[in-house]
């Protein structure tokens, strides 16, 4: 049996699609949330160096991680809209740019969290650091910009070649430990492997895996708000249960 | 600041777990709360525009 994706990228069609996937995806998310935690606070050890404030990147790693795919694909999406003319694409860039943004200050502020008792500060001008501060920023700027044009389609295309632009940032974030003499430290997990201890790795792919879950099931509540928003003027949206009450 | 780098020192579970996972739990709870109430308003204006065609089909048959 095929299945026509294309159907799906009709908000029309995904709105439905999006109601009955968000259940599923929050309550994943919280079972996880709970079984990183207690697998990060109890079951990990106590690192040898780093004490106790290592936990902390149980939050940083995956926060910093989703920031960055997250606007690759709000930028995606954004690419999509502004070269297809598909009113679902930019509908969804908007509602990914929130989420990206609170993933990069979740990264920014956990990363200070974690610089104060290693490298004695909260802050430095450092590559890694501060090309984070500059998703940070690209991220608000899509929001502000698109919350400062009227038009709907026209606030999309400006901020869709905004989040196209900014994405050079993203590879700058990724590669800036290699390219840079910087304090941060390099990636731990490698495709050649890992010499972290396993119920250390269970811990953060777990919570990786809950935040992505957490994001996909906001992101597709916020897409739905704009859906209803922006087709409101439509007869389906007229004929929908939830607006009939 | 002193006394604060002390104290994370004697503490830092609690350091860790308020500072960073409170903090990242109540930035998702502000988020979900908001998404919320973002759907919640425009179900309501939907629903007001949708009352208010209806109406304005009635005055015009009437």
């Amino acid at each position: 049996m095929a299945i026509n994706w294309f159907k799906y990228s009709a908000p029309t069609t995904f709105y439905g699609l999006a109601g009955k996937m968000i259940p599923w995806f929050a309550f994943s998310a919280a079972i996880l949330f709970a079984i990183g935690l207690y697998i990060g606070f109890f079951v990990a050890p106590t690192d040898a160096q780093q004490g106790e404030f290592y936990r902390i990147m149980f939050i940083h790693v995956p926060a910093s991680i989703l920031s960055m795919f997250l606007y690759l694909i709000m930028a995606g999406y954004a690419a999509l809209g502004l070269i297809f003319n598909t009113r679902l694409s930019a509908m969804m860039a908007t509602a990914i740019a929130p989420t990206g943004a609170l993933f990069a200050l979740i990264s920014l502020w956990t990363g200070a969290l974690w610089g104060k008792p290693m490298w004695g500060t909260w802050w430095l001008w450092d590559a890694r650091l501060t090309s984070e501060l500059i998703l940070l920023f690209l991220y608000l700027g899509f929001i502000a910009l698109h919350a400062s044009i009227d038009d709907p389609r026209r606030a999309d295309r400006a901020a869709a070649l905004l989040a196209i632009v900014g994405s050079v940032n993203v590879p700058i974030i990724y590669f800036s430990v290699k390219w840079w003499n910087t304090l941060h430290q390099g990636s731990t997990i490698k495709f050649s492997g890992t010499t972290m201890h396993i119920a250390m790795q269970q811990a953060m792919f777990t919570m990786l895996a809950a935040c992505w879950l957490y994001a996909i099931a906001v992101v597709l509540v916020r897409v739905r708000s704009i859906i209803l928003e922006r087709e409101r003027n439509t007869t389906w949206i007229a004929d929908l249960p939830e607006v009939k009450q | 600041m002193i006394s604060l780098d002390i104290w994370m020192r004697e503490n830092p579970l609690t350091y860790v777990w308020f500072g960073s996972y409170a903090v990242a739990l109540l930035i998702f709870a502000i988020e979900i709360a908001m998404v919320k109430h973002k759907r919640k308003i425009t179900l309501q204006q939907v629903r007001l525009m949708r009352n208010a065609g209806d109406d304005a089909r009635d005055e015009g048959i009437a």
